[in-house]
C-alpha cells in the first residue's frame, strides 16, 4: 500500500463496531449459541451447588468453587466455558469479511470515506463488545445464583478473582474471534471458513491433549538411566500443549479460581520450601503466575489479527 | 470545461492478464460520460481505479485534483458510486442501510434522515423504506443504490450498469434522474449496454476494446469517424449494381450489401435524391428507400465487427 495516507485509519471505526455489535445482538445465530451457554452455565452451577452443600468443609473460597466444582457426569462451569467460548467467538466472526464479499456489500461500503482498517478493526471490536457483554452477564448470573442458593455473598477477594477470571475469558474469546476472522479473510466462502474454524476448535479441544504426549514422546524419548530426560520430556509435552489456547486458558482459570495453585508446571521441592500445603496464594501472586498464559493468548490474538489485516489489505475488491 | 477526472497511461494487471491497458481519459465538470464496450473490456476495472478501490499497475489518476490512492477519503467523500453488483444488508431496512452508509460518510443524523427521506422519494421507494431489503427485488435494490448516491450529494456520480435489472419505466425514470443530476452540475460517469439510452443522455462516450479505449467522442464525431457519415440510407432496388452506380458520388462514404437487391449506404448528408436519380438513370427499378440518422448502435456494431466477445481472463 502507499506509504503515507491522508486522514485517520480509524475514521468510521465506531460506526462499524456499533453496527456489528447491534447485528450480533439481533441475530438468531448468536441467540442460539448464547442460549446454549446459559443453559449449560445454569446446569453446571446448579450441580456444583448441590455438591458444595453436601461436602461440609471449611473453605475460605466457597464461592469460587461454584465455578470449578464438577458434579459427575457434568463438568465444571469453567470447563464448559473453555469448551463453549470458542463456539461463541466463531459464531461471531466466521463470516466477518467473506460474508461482505458474498453479500456484495464490500465495494459499496469501501466506496464510503473509510479505510479497510476501520472495517476490519470495527468488526473485531464489535465482536469483542458482544463477548464482553455476554461474559459479564453470565458472571452476574452465576454470582446471583450463588448468592441465592448458597445464601452467602462473595468476599472481596472472590469478586476480584472473578473479575480476573472474566478478563482471562475475554482474552481467550478474543483469540478465537481472531481465529474466526482470519479464516473469514483468507477463505472465500463463509461455509468453508466456518468449517475451518470449527476443525481447529475440535483439534485443540479434543485431539491436542492426546497429541501433545505423543509428539513429546517422539521428540524426546526418555532414557531410563537419566532421570533428567523424563523431566525434559514432561517440559516439552507441556510446551507443546500450550500451543493450544484452550490449555493456556485452562491453566489461567485454574490458578485464578483455585488460590491454592502454586505452580502451573512441574513442581520441584525447592519451590515448596517454606510453603504450607494447600495454603492459598494471595491474588497478586496468582495473577503473576498466570500472566505468561494471558500474555501468550494476547500475543496469539495479535498475530492472528495481523494475518487477517495483511490478507485483507491485499485483497481485490472483486474476487 | 474544467477537468474533474484525468487518467494518464492507466494500466491494471491481474497477474499476467492486463485488464486495463494504457487508458488516457479526461472528463470535464458536469459532463455525462459513457463507458461502452463488450463484457470484460475493462470498464468496471477502470471505475475501480478511479475510486482508488484497486491500485493501478502503472499510470496516474486525478479525481477532483486529488490522487485516489493517497487521498482516498477525500475522493470517496465527494464521489458517489453505484457498483455493478450491488448488495445490501438484508436484515436491515432500506432506511437503516442508507443511514449506515450516511454515518460512514460522516453525515449528522438529522441531516442524513432528511436526505434519506428525500432520496427514497426520488427513487420511488418511500413507501417501502421501512421494509427489510431482503424482500426487495433486483430493480428495487438497484434504485436503493441510486438513492445512496443521492444521499451523498456527490460531485461525481459513477454508475456501473445502473440499468441492469430495471424495468422500462424505471429505466426511463433513471434517465430523468441522471438528467436532473447533470443539470445540477454533477459529473456523471456511467457504463451501460443500452446503446440507445447512452446515445440520448451521454455528452461523450468511450468505446472500450480489450482494456484500451478504441474510440472516444460525442456520437456525431464517432459516427463520422467510424462510419464516415451521419446518415444511413437503406435502398432496395432491382436490376442495378448499386455500389458501381454510386461510385464517385459526393457525401457517400460506404455502400454495403445487406441481402440481394438490398443495400446500406453511409453518407454525411441526405443523399436520397441522388441515389434515386442514379438508380433510375442506370435502368434499375427502385423498390424502397429509408433514411435515418446513424446511431451509436451502428458505430458499436461496426467497431466491434469480427471481434469475438467475452474476452476472458
Ligand atoms: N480480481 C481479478 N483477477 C483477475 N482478473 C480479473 C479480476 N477482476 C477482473 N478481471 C478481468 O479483467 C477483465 C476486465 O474486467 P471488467 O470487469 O473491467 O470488465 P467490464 O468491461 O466491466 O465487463 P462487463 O461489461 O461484463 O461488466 C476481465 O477479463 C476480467 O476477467
Ligand atoms: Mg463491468
Amino acid at each position: 500500500m502507499t506509504s503515507r495516507r491522508e486522514g485517520s485509519p480509524f475514521q468510521g471505526l465506531a460506526t462499524v463496531a456499533l453496527k456489528e455489535a447491534a447485528d450480533h445482538m439481533n441475530s438468531a445465530r448468536i441467540h442460539l449459541v448464547m442460549l446454549l451457554v446459559i443453559l449449560t452455565a445454569i446446569g453446571s452451577v446448579y450441580a456444583a451447588i448441590g455438591q458444595i452443600k453436601m461436602t461440609v468443609s471449611e473453605d475460605e473460597f466457597l464461592f469460587l468453587r461454584l465455578f470449578t466444582t464438577a458434579q459427575q457426569p457434568l463438568p465444571s462451569f469453567v470447563s464448559f466455558l473453555g469448551f463453549l467460548i470458542p463456539l461463541v467467538a466463531i459464531a461471531l466472526g466466521f463470516d466477518a469479511i467473506n460474508g461482505e464479499y458474498s453479500r456484495r456489500t464490500l465495494s459499496r461500503i469501501l466506496s464510503q470515506p473509510i479505510y479497510r482498517d476501520a472495517l476490519l478493526t470495527g468488526k473485531f471490536l464489535g465482536g469483542l463488545l458482544v463477548i464482553a457483554i455476554c461474559l459479564l452477564a453470565l458472571w452476574l448470573l452465576v454470582t446471583g445464583l450463588g448468592i441465592l442458593l448458597l445464601g452467602l455473598p462473595p468476599s472481596g477477594e472472590e469478586i476480584a478473582r472473578g473479575l480476573a477470571f472474566l478478563f482471562a475469558s475475554f482474552v481467550y474469546a478474543g483469540v478465537w474471534l481472531a481465529v474466526a476472522m482470519a479464516f473469514s479473510t483468507v477463505v472465500k466462502s463463509p461455509a468453508t471458513s466456518a468449517l475451518c474454524a470449527l476443525t481447529l476448535w475440535l483439534v485443540f479441544t479434543v485431539f491436542w491433549p492426546m497429541l501433545a504426549p505423543l509428539i513429546a514422546g517422539a521428540l524426546a524419548p526418555v532414557d531410563p538411566l537419566n532421570p533428567m530426560t523424563a523431566v525434559h520430556q514432561i517440559n516439552l509435552q507441556q510446551a507443546i500443549a500450550r500451543v493450544s489456547p484452550n490449555v493456556l486458558y485452562g491453566e489461567a482459570t485454574l490458578a485464578l479460581l483455585n488460590p491454592a495453585t502454586r505452580s502451573l508446571g512441574l513442581l520441584f521441592a525447592s519451590q515448596m520450601n517454606g510453603a504450607i500445603m494447600g495454603a492459598p496464594l494471595p491474588l497478586s501472586q496468582s495473577i503473576a503466575l498466570v500472566w505468561p498464559q494471558v500474555a501468550g493468548m494476547i500475543a496469539a490474538l495479535l498475530v492472528l489479527f495481523t494475518i487477517a489485516y495483511v490478507a485483507f489489505q491485499r485483497q481485490e475488491i472483486r474476487a | 470545461m474544467t477537468p474533474v477526472i484525468e487518467a494518464d497511461g492507466l494500466v491494471k494487471r491481474y497477474g499476467r492478464f492486463t485488464a486495463v491497458d494504457g487508458i488516457d481519459l479526461t472528463i470535464g465538470k458536469g459532463e455525462v460520460f459513457g463507458l461502452l464496450g463488450p463484457n470484460g473490456s475493462g470498464k468496471t476495472t477502470t471505475i475501480l481505479l478511479l475510486l482508488g478501490l484497486t491500485e493501478p499497475s502503472a499510470g496516474s489518476i486525478r479525481v477532483l485534483g486529488l490522487d485516489p490512492l493517497r487521498q482516498p477519503l477525500q475522493v470517496k467523500r465527494r464521489v458517489g458510486y453505484l457498483p455493478d453488483q450491488i448488495g445490501f444488508y438484508d436484515h436491515l431496512t432500506a432506511r437503516e442501510n442508507l443511514a449506515y452508509t450516511a454515518r460512514l460518510t460522516g453525515l449528522a443524523s438529522a441531516e442524513a434522515g432528511r436526505r434519506i427521506g428525500e432520496a427514497l422519494g426520488r427513487v420511488r421507494l418511500a413507501d417501502v423504506g421501512d421494509k427489510r431489503v431482503g424482500a426487495f427485488s433486483r430493480g428495487m435494490r438497484q434504485r436503493l443504490g441510486l438513492a445512496e448516491v443521492l444521499v451523498k450529494q456527490a460531485e461525481i456520480a459513477i454508475l456501473d450498469e445502473p440499468t441492469s435489472g430495471l424495468d422500462p419505466q424505471s429505466t426511463q425514470e433513471l434517465l430523468e434522474q441522471i438528467r436532473e443530476l447533470a443539470a445540477e452540475g454533477v459529473t456523471i460517469v456511467l457504463s451501460s449496454h443500452l446503446l440507445s439510452m447512452m446515445q440520448t443522455i451521454c455528452d461523450r462516450v468511450a468505446l472500450f476494446k480489450r482494456g484500451g479505449i478504441g474510440l472516444i467522442g460525442n456520437v456525431a464525431e464517432l459516427t463520422t469517424g467510424v462510419l464516415g457519415g451521419t446518415h444511413v440510407v437503406e435502398v432496395e432496388a432491382n436490376g442495378v449494381d448499386l455500389p458501381c452506380v454510386l461510385k464517385g458520388l459526393p457525401h457517400i462514404s460506404a455502400v454495403s450489401i445487406i441481402r440481394p437487391n438490398h443495400w446500406r449506404v453511409d453518407a454525411s448528408d441526405d443523399v436520397r435524391a441522388e441515389i434515386a436519380r442514379k438508380v433510375v438513370n442506370a435502368g434499375g427499378a427502385l423498390q424502397s428507400m429509408t433514411i435515418r440518422q446513424s446511431s451509436l448502435d451502428d458505430v458499436y456494431v461496426h467497431f466491434f465487427e469480427g471481434e469475438n466477445h467475452d474476452v476472458a481472463a
